[in-house]
């Protein structure tokens, strides 16, 4: 007996170990140039607690641990290879794993009951099966939305809320009723299946353009429903694991909101495609100034500084390695090249920086919204390439518009603007664009991985 | 209130105020990566479901247990593993190219 408890404590120190080089991770993270010693960290401290936990004596059918683990690892590594353009649904399924395996676990010690749950316990557990429930379904829902699977656009109905909401409340009253008489253990289940079902009906209705505050949320709850398993395990290091993860979701989530100027509540019940009759209602028909390859390629290579505006339209068609070529033919002419990065932009926090990243454009040269929307008066050259809603001053100057007040990249106070898009027609949210009717705007009419590939060409035959 | 309660909602208060200060100083720029890391970390649970599946209880738990082992640590390995490769894209303008 005294060996055992020996054993406990060893496995305790050994998880402290763990979560402080969690801590150390994240830390290191903050800038580029450690962040892959964060990594390594992260990696030490996972191998270390799960070491530990497979020597540990209560430990005896291995056969039910080494089977999964391989399983996982079989899983896992694929899913780590994936294509970075699919990194947005890798994250969304990756969500959907961890409440998977929270809610399991917890499903598992409601059952493994060999002294009956208190009441307290008993709150614990369906509060954090119902949080990894509808987590999981929900990040099934977002990742099939991000892989096309499911229509992107926004599911909506009349009533829909009030539907929804009503899951919720069923969802909660079963868990009342259990906390109430933890002996109904029938409620258990259908508890579980009604958050299931809440899940679903959470994400369904949110569009495309929404899902990087829907990852961040759902990140979020992935990481709190971690931290109440803790709490119902009594286990420390998924406490902080938990709210780690359960805080860092949370942050990503307030920072996707105040870069869309939106609440959580609008995001997750506005249903935002659906809001623009009004917008809609004076249509007159204005000229756009369209120019070719070779225009753009002679107003590029004239000027001295030149931003370039990507957005989920680069990610789609798979343009940003043309876009890196661009970037090298006009360095190489002495032209001061940068990318402004909108929070929003792409389908996910931070992917524009990492498709580009992927491209081999140097960080340094990627720069934040705060940052860059001081210097654009003094560019020559905006080129937005597949980005629309966070280019566009109604936002600045239309109280009307639904996207006024979002704070966008102020590309229209450029000396020239040139949009590459494939036509007139209006964005994911369809709200019209001013920016495209300006004196000073170029419309680049065609697909973006081609276009920029033209402008390459020219830009190449003009030097030699 | 039990007293395990009460310090796990101290370690979760505490943390939580670390995460917050910690995750508010990493750029904008990784965070991608900073979503895959806090997801490999966060599968730390397959601790948990190692314990529930290895105890070998009841044949129901022995499942669910080994269902989240193998969801939990796919999380963690594929995690680490793309959290990795897309921190090795991230190159400075300075340093020299491969």
């Amino acid at each position: 007996m005294i060996e055992l408890a020996l054993q406990q404590q060893y496995l305790d120190f050994a998880y402290i170990v763990a979560v402080v080089l969690f801590i150390l991770s994240l830390k290191l993270l903050s800038s580029p140039a450690s962040a892959r010693w964060g990594v390594l960290a992260g990696e030490i401290g996972a191998a270390l607690a799960v070491g530990v936990t497979l020597v540990n004596p209560e430990v005896t059918a291995y056969k039910w641990v080494l089977i999964p683990l391989v399983i996982g690892a079989g899983v896992g590594v694929p899913l780590g290879m994936v294509h970075m353009t699919a990194v947005p649904q890798r994250t969304a399924l990756s969500h959907a794993f961890g409440a998977l395996s929270a809610a399991m676990i917890g499903i598992a010690e409601f059952y493994a009951g060999t002294t009956p749950v208190t009441r307290f316990e008993m709150g614990e557990i369906a509060l954090e099966v119902i949080i990894g429930s509808l987590t999981f379904t929900g990040s099934l829902i977002a990742a099939g939305k991000l892989q096309e699977i499911l229509p992107q656009r926004p599911i909506v109905y009349r009533g829909q809320n009030v539907v929804s909401l009503s899951v919720l409340a069923g969802a909660l009253g079963l868990a009342v009723a259990l906390v109430v008489n933890p002996s109904h253990a029938l409620l258990f289940p259908i508890m579980v299946i009604v958050a299931l079902i809440f899940g679903v009906l959470l994400v369904t209705p949110i569009g495309g353009a929404d899902m990087p505050t829907v990852i961040s949320l759902l990140n979020s709850y992935a990481g709190f429903s971690a931290a109440l398993l803790g709490f119902v395990l009594n286990s420390k290091v998924l406490v902080v694991a938990g709210a780690l993860d359960g805080s860092s979701g949370f942050i990503l989530s307030v920072i996707m909101c105040k870069a869309m100027n939106r609440s959580f509540t609008n995001v997750m019940f506005g249903a935002f495609g659906q809001v623009q009759t009004s917008a809609a209602g004076v249509k007159e028909e204005r000229v756009v100034r369209s120019a070719s390859a070779e225009e753009a390629a002679g107003i590029l290579a004239a000027a001295s500084k030149v931003v370039i505006v990507p957005g989920y339209g680069m990610a789609v068609a798979q343009a940003q390695h043309k876009v890196r070529e661009l970037y090298d033919s006009l360095t190489k002419k002495g032209v001061e090249v940068r990318f402004a990065i909108h929070p929003v932009a792409g389908r996910m926090p931070g992917h524009m920086n990492v498709l580009l990243a992927e491209a081999d454009i140097p960080y340094d040269r990627l720069v934040d919204m705060e940052d860059i929307n001081g210097e654009f008066p003094q560019t020559d050259v905006a080129l937005v390439i597949g980005a629309n809603d966070v280019t566009n001053p109604a936002a600045r100057t239309d109280a009307g518009s639904p996207i006024y007040g979002m704070p966008i990249l102020d590309v229209d106070k450029a000396h020239t603007v040139m949009v590459i898009k494939r036509s007139m027609s209006p964005g994911f949210a369809g709200i019209d664009n001013p920016l495209y009717y300006l004196d000073h705007t170029l419309m680049l009419f065609g697909d973006a991985k081609a276009f920029v590939g033209n402008i390459v060409r020219e830009l190449g035959a003009g030097q030699g | 209130m039990p007293a395990d309660f009460i310090s796990n909602l101290y370690v979760f208060i505490l943390a939580g105020f670390v995460g917050f200060e910690i995750i508010k100083r990493v750029s904008p720029l990784l965070h991608t990566p900073l979503m895959s890391l806090t997801n490999a970390l966060d599968a730390i649970v397959v601790v948990a479901a190692i314990i529930i599946a290895g105890r070998h209880e009841t044949r129901l738990t022995t499942v669910l247990g080994a269902i989240a082992v193998a969801a939990s640590f796919s999380n963690m390995v594929g995690g680490f593993v793309i959290t990795d490769r897309m921190l090795r894209m991230f190159k400075s303008g300075k340093a020299k190219k491969p």
